[in-house]
């Protein structure tokens, strides 16, 4: 069976799937969806949701329209997700990859390298990189990227380690191949799957650092986020308690999206590691 | 203006007048917060200490909500003719609260010798001072240079507290151990202090006037976070918010309790004045007709009702209206976003990003930021928040690396005490964020605003201050926000807990419960 097969007989997954194409949806469609900009005051404050047609899920405490920010705090939330992975990779992937590669010394000064980082909790390294650097979105993604890079360099290592022995690279050896070449040609394209799976779980963590570092008003004050406006709304959730349940179903919604995706892509990309041994 | 606050006053201290006799006893709970760093007076000024420490210090004179002098330590005053002289006759039979005589030698020590050392703010008063003399164990006489108006307004108690000579003559102020206990002539001796939890005041039996005060004691608690505050109030556990202490929002909540009242009263002289200091020295904000397209392009009403839920007053100049010497005939800059384009196309604004940094106390000042960019934004300027910590904002301000950024300070009842500092060229100093920090320069006011500080008759005071507000208002050197009030929130059964124009720093002395 093929690997996309294998995905889409995966409920989890396409609910999954479906989920983040709606938030991607409406991040991408945020400006044609809503007329006014997320930081526009529309109506009174603390206007109920469901009371105005115009304004379905009521305004926050400076009268801003709650579903323009939530669409608004979708693009952020993608946007640094998706790039902080990115970032993460570009330093986990080479790093992992050389590692276990070359071995030895190499591997000696690239893993104490990466423990010296994994011993600092991560919340609190990336609290101290944006309050260092001053709370822009580029800052924080960066500090988030620095903070979740290890976990990868040690898998890529890991996989790195167990494919180099294979037979296959014995014979682009014998083939005359160079190291450098087999590396990338040969032996990292065979540690994609769990790369991949665990990308997608990190977009997931990283959304949820960034709201974090947001609800602690460490976030890019000129951006609109999900974090941002549970922090802004925690004073008032006595009395407006959509202001905070809101985006926090929104956060949710997209964390689990991506940890569906994740899990069905481990399930499809790995067939004999199924727990469901549905392969 | 001035007749009309006096009868006011006269027809409020009437209705006022308690018709049943005061209940002596009980005890008051009020937060304080953050935690005071000590609660020596003279030497900290914080205003957490001054909350507690004006229950156990006094000054020479107490001022009522309308900041007209009333006995305190000092029992009468005489002012000379050339404003020169200024003669005190001091109550009989004061004690310190371990039991020494409280005298003129006191009096003296305290302006000329501890304060003067110790206490920046009141330095710039005592300046003015030639000389201060105890002619008898009774009376003091304090000699000017030259008239200084606002003189009379300096004998508050955290202006110029009382400190004791037989304590401190001769020590380091410092460290001296005794500041850990305090010792004052006030209605409450200090009792206990445990750190991070509540500080303990007990009745001062000696206390100089009969009957005060009538609460046996006090306790200051600390309770670092605002919703636990405000769940402590409800729940009974403290009687007494003193303003600021909960989340505006949680305001209207609270006051709708049963038995619950409040107050805006007791701020009167600090009067504490909000502004965005506008960089005068260079980008967008160097040109005057910027900064009155900002002040016409913000609608400052709508950010009172909706940021400060409706608390305080939009100010039309430098001067609040309940400090001294108020005059309200100056531009008006009503939201008019109009006339802030106008403005903007006049000078040729090109876009040129400017960026507001917010004060960092908390949610309030974040959104009002936000509202501010918003309406700026709407004008067509280019607007970006910056953020900072206390330390960074500090920073920032200090160093004059902003475009406009958000402060409040107090006024100190008279426009030469607190206001004047902010606006003329003198105080022009790189390094601390209190001064003439928006960089505004113009010789021709400085001389008024000396002139104005050294006049004797009230009247010709009033008359030159209503020109240089006239004046300044045009040049918009910072942006006028908000007359901030802080309401104090307390149960209705606490009697008389607010009459002076400090507040609760000095209400326990005058405050009884009803049973």
């Amino acid at each position: 069976m093929s690997m996309w097969k294998r995905f889409s007989s995966n409920i989890g997954a396409m609910v999954g799937v479906l989920l983040l194409l709606t938030v991607i949806f409406i991040a991408i469609f945020a400006p044609l969806l809503f007329s006014h900009d997320p930081w526009q005051m529309v109506q009174r404050p603390f206007l109920a949701p469901f009371t105005m047609q115009a304004l379905p899920l009521g305004t926050d405490t400076l009268g801003r329209d709650v579903a323009a920010q939530l669409a608004y705090g979708a693009r952020v939330s993608l946007l640094v997700g998706l790039v902080s992975t990115l970032v993460a990779l570009l330093i986990g992937v080479p790093l992992g990859a050389l590692a276990g590669f070359y071995g030895g010394y190499v591997d000696e000064g690239a893993m104490r390298f990466t423990e010296f980082f994994q011993t600092i909790p991560n919340f609190a390294l990336a609290i101290v990189l944006v309050a260092i650097f001053e709370p822009t979105l580029a800052s924080i993604t960066l500090a988030i990227a620095i903070v979740s890079w290890p976990p990868v360099a040690r898998l890529v290592r890991a996989e790195v380690m167990s494919v180099r022995k294979r037979e296959f690279v014995d014979a682009a050896t014998l083939a005359g191949l160079s190291k450098p070449r087999i590396l990338v040609r040969q032996v990292l394209p065979n540690t994609v799957s769990p790369i991949i799976v665990m990308a997608s779980l990190m977009v997931a963590t990283a959304i949820l650092l960034e709201s974090s570092l947001s609800f602690l008003g460490l976030g890019d004050p000129n951006a609109m986020s999900w974090g941002y406006m549970i922090g802004a709304a925690r004073t008032v959730i006595r009395s407006s308690w959509w202001l905070s349940f809101f985006p926090g179903i929104a956060i949710v919604i997209t964390v689990l999206a991506l940890n569906l995706i994740g899990e069905g892509l481990n399930d499809a990309l790995n067939p004999h590691l199924s727990r469901k041994g549905k392969a | 203006m001035k007749h009309l606050k006096a009868t006011t006053f006269l027809i409020a201290a009437a209705l006022a007048a308690p018709l049943a006799a005061q209940e002596a006893g009980g005890r008051l709970d009020i937060v304080v917060q953050p935690e005071p760093p000590g609660l020596m007076l003279g030497l900290v000024q914080n205003g957490p200490t001054q909350l507690v420490a004006g229950d156990i210090y006094e000054g020479l004179l107490i001022y009522n909500t309308d900041l007209e002098p009333q006995p305190g330590l000092a029992e009468s005053w005489e002012i000379s003719e050339d404003g020169l002289t200024y003669t005190f006759k001091l109550h009989e039979g004061v004690k310190w609260h371990d039991g020494e005589d409280f005298t003129a030698d006191d009096v003296v020590f305290s302006a000329d010798v501890f304060l003067r050392e110790t206490h920046a703010r009141l330095r710039a008063s005592l300046a003015y001072v030639e000389s201060v003399t105890a002619l008898d164990p009774l009376t003091v006489e304090f000699k000017l240079k030259e008239p200084f108006g606002p003189f009379i307004s300096v004998f508050e108690a955290a202006t110029m507290p009382m400190i004791p000579k037989h304590i401190y003559e001769g020590t380091d102020f410092a460290t001296n151990e005794m500041n850990a206990t305090p010792i004052g002539t006030g209605p409450f001796k200090f009792d206990e202090w445990v750190k991070g939890s509540y500080i303990h005041l007990v009745k001062n039996e000696e206390y100089y006037i009969d009957g005060l005060p009538y609460l046996d004691e006090v306790y200051y608690r600390v309770i670092p976070d605002a919703a636990s505050r405000a769940v402590a109030f409800e729940t009974g556990e403290v009687d007494v918010l003193p303003g600021g202490s909960v989340e505006n929002w949680d305001v209207p909540r609270l006051t709708e309790m049963e038995g619950v009242c409040s107050t805006g009263e007791g701020w009167e002289f600090f009067a504490p004045h909000a502004w965005m200091w506008l960089n005068n020295r260079e980008g967008p904000t160097s040109n005057k007709l910027f900064r009155q397209a900002v002040m016409y392009a913000m609608n400052r009403e709508f950010m009172k009702d909706v940021v400060w839920n409706g608390f305080g007053n939009v100010p039309t100049g430098p001067i609040s209206s309940k400090t001294n010497f108020y005059s309200d005939d100056v531009t008006h800059y009503d939201y008019n976003p109009d006339k802030a384009k106008e403005l903007l196309a006049e000078m040729g604004y090109d876009g040129e990003p400017v960026r507001i940094l917010p004060l960092p106390y908390g949610e309030t000042w974040q959104r009002w930021a936000e509202a501010v960019r918003q309406n700026l934004t709407e004008v067509g300027i280019n607007v970006e928040i910056d953020s900072a910590d206390v330390a960074g904002w500090n920073e920032k301000t200090s160093q004059w690396d902003y475009d406009m950024a958000f402060t409040y300070l107090y006024q100190y009842g008279d426009p030469a005490l607190g206001v004047s500092r902010n606006y003329t060229a003198d105080r022009i100093q790189k390094g601390s964020p209190w001064n003439n920090v928006e960089g505004y320069e113009n010789p021709e006011l400085d001389e008024k605003w000396f002139a104005a500080a050294t006049m004797v008759s009230p009247e010709e005071r009033q008359a030159a201050y209503e020109e240089i507000q006239k004046e300044i208002v045009d040049d918009v050197p910072v942006a006028w926000m908000l007359e901030l009030e802080f309401p104090t929130i307390y149960r209705c059964n606490v009697k008389d807990l607010v009459t002076t124009g400090i507040g609760v720093n000095d209400g326990p002395r005058n405050a009884w419960i009803e049973k």
